[in-house]
């Protein structure tokens, strides 16, 4: 990051932070964003993750001591250009419906030997977990400017559809929230932070196409499965479990209610 | 044959979410079951649904009655306060309703939580960071002044909100335990008190 960048992120960082104690006006807030998105426009600073990522991707690893090259995201070994806007994805060899990440880790078992345990148990932003989110950053940026096309016709992709509408409107937990409380509804905001509406196209574009995406307040890349889980905890459920079938239920009726919508990937966010 | 038909009919306009397959629902629950996990106070226990939000789970609300059979039944579960008094310090209700901290799985204690209402709701004249979700409260005293029934009606909706309106997307505070009733005291004080910067400019 160059220096304007990195002053302007600390001004919005300090004027989040600053929200709870008022004064500082809605107004400003919002400029602030503007302002931080147009100096980005140049410049994502995901960019440097996904760096990294490309070096992961090339890098032989694991027991197999082999590279992610051969990996097959849904468009064929080593494709990566487009992948990722055509996720979930029903998978043959696998037998499972798969969102980028749940996939990563099939290649990372099949082609070098890497448990998935130990993405699954890691914690976000450590570990292979860290990695993994890399990896996500390299192969997302190759999907920006694509459109939503997740294919809908195989049975198993209409059956987990079906199970992400019923936990998109799951209410339970101290607070009877669901995804639908805080989704469900047109124009609605939590604090000064917008909601979109995940039911129709244009929100579940605007809120599934753009992510991953790099958190401007905390200076963190987060994936899907990170964005999710956070979701979940505001919900106050218990944790979903990483790259557990719920997340992959959500992730396809999301996807599909936003097909045809643009992926503007890895995404910038407050 | 006309019989049929309408039965086909019948069926098709069938709300779809539970309806749609008793198959896709079981797989549904049994997905659930596996794919949620204990971390710190929140338990793996908070999946299983209460009553009522079962039947608010759906994309449309269940059928009238069954919202009245909802009301009715967690009218009931409102206790009101034992000393008669209903309102705390102002003060003390604005710093609950600011704070939308608790309950999640990063928090140490289920106690101490906050109120979250600004979350969804404009209160104070000077608070701009206010949520949408629900209506405005914005002079809430000065615009209902402080009659019982006003008082006790508040009461209830901030203790349990689905006693008014069964598929509420409002916490049952008092019910679920999410705040004392010390702190929905302060709360009531900070909505009704006339130096409230809900009510003074
Ligand atoms: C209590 C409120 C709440 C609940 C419940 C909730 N979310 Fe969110 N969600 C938010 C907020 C606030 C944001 C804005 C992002 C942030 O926190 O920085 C968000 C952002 C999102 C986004 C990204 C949208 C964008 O444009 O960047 C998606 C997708 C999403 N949520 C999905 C879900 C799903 C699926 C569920 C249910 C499992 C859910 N949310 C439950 C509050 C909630
Ligand atoms: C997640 C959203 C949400 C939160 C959090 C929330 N409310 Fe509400 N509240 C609503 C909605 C929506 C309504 C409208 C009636 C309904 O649907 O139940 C409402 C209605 C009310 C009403 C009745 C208004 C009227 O005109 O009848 C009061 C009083 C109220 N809320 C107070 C509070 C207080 C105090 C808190 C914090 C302890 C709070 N609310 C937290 C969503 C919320």
């Amino acid at each position: 990051m160059n220096n304007r960048l990195k002053t302007l992120a600390l001004a919005l960082v300090v004027s989040i932070v600053g929200q709870a104690q008022a004064e500082d006006t809605s107004a400003k807030l919002l400029d602030g964003i503007n302002e931080y998105r147009d100096a980005l426009a140049d410049g994502n600073p995901s960019e440097l993750v996904a760096a990294e990522g490309e070096e992961l991707w090339k890098t032989a690893r694991g027991p197999k001591n082999a590279t992610l090259e051969r990996c097959d995201l849904g468009l064929g070994p080593g494709v990566v250009k487009g992948a990722s806007a055509q996720l979930p994805r029903y998978f043959k060899d696998t037998g499972k419906v798969q969102d980028l990440e749940t996939r990563l880790m099939t290649c990372m078992e099949t082609l070098q030997g890497i448990d998935p345990q130990e993405v699954v148990k890691a914690k976000w932003l450590k570990g292979e977990r860290e990695k993994m989110a890399a990896l996500v950053a390299y192969v997302v940026t190759q999907s920006n400017g694509h459109k939503i096309k997740v294919d809908m016709r195989p049975p198993a992709m209409k059956q987990m559809y079906e199970m992400g509408k019923m936990a998109f409107y799951y209410r339970a937990g101290p607070m009877d929230f669901s995804c639908a409380t805080c989704h469900g509804d047109q124009g609605k905001r939590i604090r000064m932070q917008e909601l979109p509406d995940l039911r129709t196209n244009a929100g579940a574009a605007a809120g599934w196409g753009s992510w991953p995406a790099y958190r401007v307040s905390n200076g963190q890349f987060w994936t899907m499965q990170h964005r999710l889980n956070d979701c979940f905890r505001q919900q106050r459920t218990a944790e979903p479990i990483y790259g557990s079938d719920v997340t992959i239920a959500l992730s396809v009726y999301l996807a599909a209610n936003g097909n045809g919508g643009k992926v503007v990937t890895p995404g910038i966010k407050r | 044959m006309k019989k049929l038909t309408t039965l086909a009919l019948l069926l098709a306009a069938l709300p779809t979410a539970w309806a749609a397959s008793e198959d896709t629902y079981a797989e549904f629950k049994a997905m659930m079951d596996r794919s949620f996990k204990t971390t710190g106070i929140a338990a793996k226990h908070r999946m299983y649904q209460l009553d009522l939000q079962k039947a608010c789970s759906q994309d449309k609300p269940p059928a009238k009655e069954v919202q009245a059979k909802i009301e009715a039944e967690q009218l009931k579960t409102i206790r009101y306060p034992a000393d008669g008094k209903y309102f705390g310090d102002w003060k003390a209700g604005e710093k609950i309703a600011v704070d939308g901290r608790g309950l999640t799985w990063t928090d140490k204690t289920p106690l101490n939580n906050g109120g979250g209402c600004y979350n969804c709701h404009q209160m104070s004249h000077h608070e701009v960071s206010y949520g949408t979700i629900g209506p405005s409260l914005l002079e809430y005293g000065k615009t209902r002044g402080n009659g019982d029934d006003i008082v006790k009606y508040t009461w209830g909706k901030i203790y349990n909100a689905k006693a008014f309106n069964a598929c509420s997307n409002m916490p049952r505070n008092g019910d679920a335990e999410i705040l004392t009733e010390k702190q929905m005291k302060d709360l009531m004080a900070y909505l009704f008190d006339p130096q409230s910067p809900v009510n003074k400019k």
